[in-house]
C-alpha cells in the first residue's frame, strides 16, 4: 500500500485516508464478521483426506487489493495477447503442428504429454475455441512489472470467491465503493453464459441450452460449480444425468430427457468419457465424444486443453506467443528452467536452495519445493526426486514479489499475493476488471493456494 | 427440471420432517419420564419403537436404558434417523439441488446443520435437552419459514412439499401403530391414570395435546384420539390432511406436466377413504389392519412418484 516514503501508492490513496480513520478493533469485528457471511452461505471447500473437517473456509482479507487503471490496461493487453495464442496454439497442435515443424517446440513434450489428448487431432470445435475460460496467473515485482507464474486453460476455478469477496466487501463497506471508482466484476454470470450460448454448434437451433457439469457434492469445488449454474441459471448435472439419445447429449428431466446444446464441464478429460477414456469413470458421460466430434454438443473448456497448463508447455510461452501474434510476448514469463536439459538440471541442483521446483504436471501447490523456505532434509529428498525424473520439473527463481497490506491483530503487515484475471473466449475475448488474490497468511511465505494456507483478497481495478 | 433434483427435493424435505418427529418424539418420551413417579427405561423402549428404530438400536446395545435411546435418536451416526444424520443428510440433498433453492432456504438449511453439529458434537446432558430440542424445532421451523416465504409455487416447490407429506404421514401412522393397543376398547384400563400418561404421549409426538382439547373434549377417548390422527382434516400432521396436501400437489403437476401418472390415481383413492371413511369403519376393520395398509399404500405411492417423475 505504502511507497518507500510510507506515502501511500497513488491507487490506495483514497483507501488509505479511509483506513486511517477506521477503529482497529473494529476492523477485527467487521473481519470475523465476514466470516460468518462465507460460513453461513456455505462458500466452502473441501479438503482432500481431512475426514472429520471435511469443508473449510479459504481466509478473507478485508483489506482490498487495488489496482490502478494503467497498470490494468497493460495487464489487460498482455493478457489478451497470451490467450489468443494460446487458443492458436491449440489448434495448431491438433492440427498441422506448425510450430513441431518450426522447431520451436520440441515434438515429444507436445505428442508425449500425458495432457495432449491424441482423440483431439483433427478435431475443431464450435468457433474454433478451444479454451473458453482462463484464469492467467500474474505475479507483480514492482511498478508495471508483471510476471506471467502459470495459466490455467483447463478449468480454472476460484471465480465463485471473486464475486463472493466483491459482494462482502460492498455488504460490509459500501461507503468505500462511494469514495473509489471500482470497476464491476458482478455481471460475470451473465457474460459467461453469453459467451458460452455465442459457441453453441451451428446445427443448435433457438436458445442454446448451456449446462455446468459437475463431479458432484463431495468435490472441492462443488461450491463454486453450484454457484455458477445458479447465477447463470441453468441446469447443474451431473454425469449420471446425461444420456447420449439419438446423437445428442440429453438430461433426465421430470418430464424425459432434453437435449443439451453447451456444457460447460467441471470434470477433468480422463473421466468425461468412459468409452474413450478412463473407462472406470462414473463421473462421465458414455458417447460424448462421438457426439463432440459430430459437431452436436459444445464442451468447455475443450478435452485436450490441459497441455497449456503444463509447466514444460509453460517454459516455451514466449516463444509460442510469438510464433501465433507474430509480436514479442507483452507479458513476460517467469525464468524457468527445464530439468530435462541437463545444463539446467545441474545447475537446479546446485542452486536448490534458492529456487522453487514444481512439478511439470502440478497444480494446488502440491509436489513443490520452496527452496528458500525447505529444511535440510526436504531439499535433499526432492533433489533425490529431482535426478530421478528430471523432465518432470521445472525450477524457477523466487522473485521479490510486491507485497500488500493484510489486517493483522495490531494493524497491517505486508504479505505477498498473485493474482488471478478471468477471461473468457468466444467471438471476442473479455477480461473481466479484476480477479482473485490470493495471499501467503504466512509471514514471509510465498505459496498462496488454498490448499495450503493461502486466503484471499477483493481485487479492485480502479476506473480512470 | 432434472429428475435428479426432483428425487434431492423430495429427500431433502422428508428428511427434515423426520428429524422434526424424531425430536418431538424424544420430548414426548421426556415429557413421560418426568410425569411418572420411578419413570422406567421400558418407556423408551415404546419411544424406540415408534421412531422405528428399535431393532437398530439392539444391534448397538444390550439393553434400553434412556441415555443410550436418547443418545441414539439424537446424535447416533450408525442410525441413519438419528436427527443429526436427518439434518446431515437434508443438507447434502440441499447442496445438491442448492441451484433449485432460494438462498434463504439454503442459508436456514445450512445453518441448522451447523448448530446442530455444534450442538451434538458430544452427548448432551439431561439439564441441556430442552434447550437442544427447542434449537431443533426452532431451525426447522426457520427452514420451513424461509422455504414458504420465498420459493416459487412451482414445480420446485410441489416435489418438496410432496416430500414432506409423504414422511410426516409415515410418522404418523407408525406413531399411531406401534401404540394400536392402548387404543383398542378395553374394559380393565379404561379410564386409568396409565391410559391418560399414554394417550397423551401419543398426542405429545405430534404435538397435538392442546389442540385435541379443543377439537374434541378434555377428556381422552381413543376413538377420538384415532380419528384426531387419521380423519380429521384440520389436524395437521393427520393422514387425511397428509393427503389433502399430496394430492394437491400431485395436481399441480399434473396440470404444469399435461401429464397424469399412476401416482395419481393412488393418491386420489387413499384420500378418498380418508374423506369418507369413519372412525368406526377403521376400528371395525381393525386399527392395525387398517394402518398397516395405508403404510404400505403410502410407500408404494413414494416408489410411483420417484418413477414416474424419473428421479433415478
Amino acid at each position: 500500500m505504502l511507497n518507500a516514503g510510507a506515502d501511500p501508492r497513488p491507487p490506495y490513496r483514497s483507501y488509505h485516508e479511509w483506513y486511517a480513520a477506521q477503529d482497529p478493533a473494529n476492523l477485527i469485528a467487521k473481519s470475523r464478521d465476514a466470516e460468518n457471511i462465507f460460513r453461513k452461505t456455505g462458500i466452502t471447500f473441501n479438503v482432500y483426506g481431512h475426514e472429520d473437517q471435511s469443508e473449510k473456509l479459504i481466509p478473507f482479507d478485508i483489506i482490498p487489493r487495488i489496482i490502478s487503471a494503467r497498470e490494468w490496461r497493460k495487464l489487460a493487453q498482455g493478457i489478451e495477447q497470451r490467450v489468443i495464442a494460446l487458443n492458436a496454439f491449440l489448434d495448431d497442435i491438433y492440427h498441422k503442428q506448425e510450430i513441431v515443424k518450426a522447431g520451436r517446440v520440441p515434438r515429444a513434450l507436445i505428442e508425449k504429454n500425458p495432457t495432449f489428448l491424441p482423440e483431439m487431432i483433427g478435431m475443431r470445435p464450435p468457433g474454433g475455441v478451444y479454451t473458453h475460460i482462463v484464469g492467467t496467473d500474474i505475479v507483480r515485482t514492482g511498478e508495471d512489472q508483471f510476471y506471467v507464474l502459470e495459466d490455467n486453460a483447463r478449468t480454472p476455478s476460484g471465480v465463485s470467491y471473486m464475486l463472493e469477496n466483491r459482494e462482502t466487501m460492498m455488504q460490509m463497506f459500501p461507503e468505500l465503493f462511494y469514495a473509489n471508482k471500482v470497476r464491476p466484476v458482478e455481471d460475470y454470470p451473465y457474460q459467461l453464459r453469453q459467451s458460452l450460448q455465442e459457441l453453441a454448434p451451428p446445427g443448435c437451433k433457438g436458445k442454446p441450452r448451456v449446462a455446468v457439469l459437475t463431479p458432484g457434492i463431495y468435490n472441492s469445488a462443488y461450491y463454486e460449480h453450484s454457484f455458477l449454474a445458479d447465477q447463470m441459471g441453468v441446469e447443474l448435472v451431473e454425469g449420471s444425468d446425461l444420456r447420449v439419445i439419438d446423437g445428442k447429449v440429453c438430461m433426465r428431466t421430470t418430464l424425459g430427457y432434453q437435449a443439451i446444446d453447451v456444457l460447460y464441464r467441471r470434470v477433468d478429460d480422463d473421466f468425461l468419457d468412459p468409452l474413450t477414456f478412463r473407462p472406470d469413470s462414473a463421473l462421465g458421460i458414455p458417447g460424448i465424444m462421438d457426439v463432440y466430434r459430430a459437431g452436436n454438443i459444445t464442451i468447455a473448456n475443450a478435452p485436450g486443453t490441459g497441455i497449456c497448463d503444463d509447466k514444460a508447455i509453460y517454459s516455451y510461452m514466449p516463444e509460442i506467443v510469438e510464433f501465433y501474434t507474430g509480436r514479442k510476448a507483452m507479458l513476460e514469463n517467469v525464468p524457468t528452467w527445464r530439468c530435462s536439459e541437463e545444463d539446467s538440471l545441474k545447475y537446479v541442483l546446485e542452486h536448490i536452495d534458492e529456487l522453487v521446483v514444481k512439478e511439470v504436471h502440478g497444480s494446488g501447490g502440491y509436489g513443490m519445493l520452496v527452496g528458500p523456505t525447505a529444511t535440510k532434509k526436504e531439499r535433499l529428498d526432492f533433489a533425490e526426486k529431482l535426478k530421478a525424473k528430471p523432465a518432470n520439473y521445472i525450477a524457477q527463481p523466487t522473485l521479490s514479489l510486491s507485497t500488500v497490506p493484510i489486517l493483522v491483530k495490531n494493524g497491517v503487515a505486508p504479505r505477498h499475493v498473485d493474482l488471478r484475471p478471468y477471461v473468457l473466449v468466444s467471438k471476442t475475448v473479455k477480461i473481466i476488471p479484476g480477479g482473485l488474490t490470493r495471499v501467503a497468511l504466512k509471514e514471509g511465505s510465498l505459496v498462496v493456494n488454498s490448499s495450503q494456507g493461502g486466503g484471499t483478497k477483493d481485487t479492485w481495478v480502479l476506473e480512470d | 427440471m432434472l429428475g435428479r433434483t426432483a428425487n434431492g427435493l423430495y429427500w431433502m424435505f422428508r428428511y427434515i420432517e423426520r428429524a422434526e418427529n424424531i425430536a418431538r418424539l424424544i420430548d414426548a418420551g421426556l415429557r413421560m419420564a418426568l410425569t411418572r413417579s420411578g419413570a422406567t427405561d421400558g418407556d423408551w423402549d415404546g419411544v424406540l419403537q415408534s421412531a422405528g428404530m428399535q431393532q437398530a438400536f439392539l444391534e448397538e446395545y444390550e439393553a434400553v436404558t434412556d441415555s443410550d435411546a436418547v443418545d441414539f435418536m439424537l446424535r447416533s451416526r450408525n442410525n441413519p434417523s438419528s436427527v443429526m444424520s436427518c439434518i446431515e443428510a437434508a443438507r447434502n440433498n440441499a447442496r445438491m439441488v442448492r441451484t433449485a433453492l432460494t438462498r434463504e432456504t439454503w442459508e436456514a438449511t445450512n445453518e441448522f446443520w451447523i448448530d446442530l453439529k455444534q450442538l451434538l458434537a458430544r452427548k448432551v446432558r439431561p439439564q441441556d435437552m430442552p434447550s437442544v430440542i427447542e434449537t431443533i424445532k426452532r431451525r426447522a421451523g426457520l427452514v420451513r419459514g424461509a422455504f414458504h416465504g420465498t420459493m416459487l409455487r412451482n414445480e420446485i416447490y410441489n416435489f418438496s412439499r410432496i416430500g414432506t407429506f409423504i414422511e410426516r404421514a409415515d410418522n404418523t401412522s407408525r406413531i399411531l401403530d406401534v401404540k394400536y393397543y392402548v387404543l383398542l376398547p378395553s374394559v380393565s384400563h379404561v379410564g386409568s391414570s396409565l391410559d391418560n400418561i399414554q394417550w397423551e404421549s401419543i398426542l405429545r409426538s405430534v404435538s397435538a395435546h392442546r389442540a385435541y382439547g379443543w377439537v374434541y373434549d378434555a377428556v381422552y377417548n381413543p376413538a377420538n384420539i384415532a380419528d384426531f390422527l387419521i380423519l380429521n382434516g384440520q389436524m395437521p400432521r393427520s393422514l387425511h390432511y397428509c393427503y389433502d396436501k399430496i394430492v394437491a400437489n400431485l395436481a399441480y403437476l399434473e396440470r404444469e406436466y399435461k401429464q397424469r401418472l399412476d401416482a395419481h390415481d393412488t393418491a386420489e383413492a387413499t384420500l378418498k377413504l380418508l374423506e369418507k371413511g369413519s372412525i368406526k369403519d377403521v376400528m371395525d376393520q381393525g386399527l392395525h389392519e387398517f394402518l398397516e395398509d395405508f403404510i404400505g399404500h403410502n410407500n408404494r405411492l413414494g416408489m410411483q412418484i420417484s418413477e414416474g417423475y424419473r428421479f433415478y
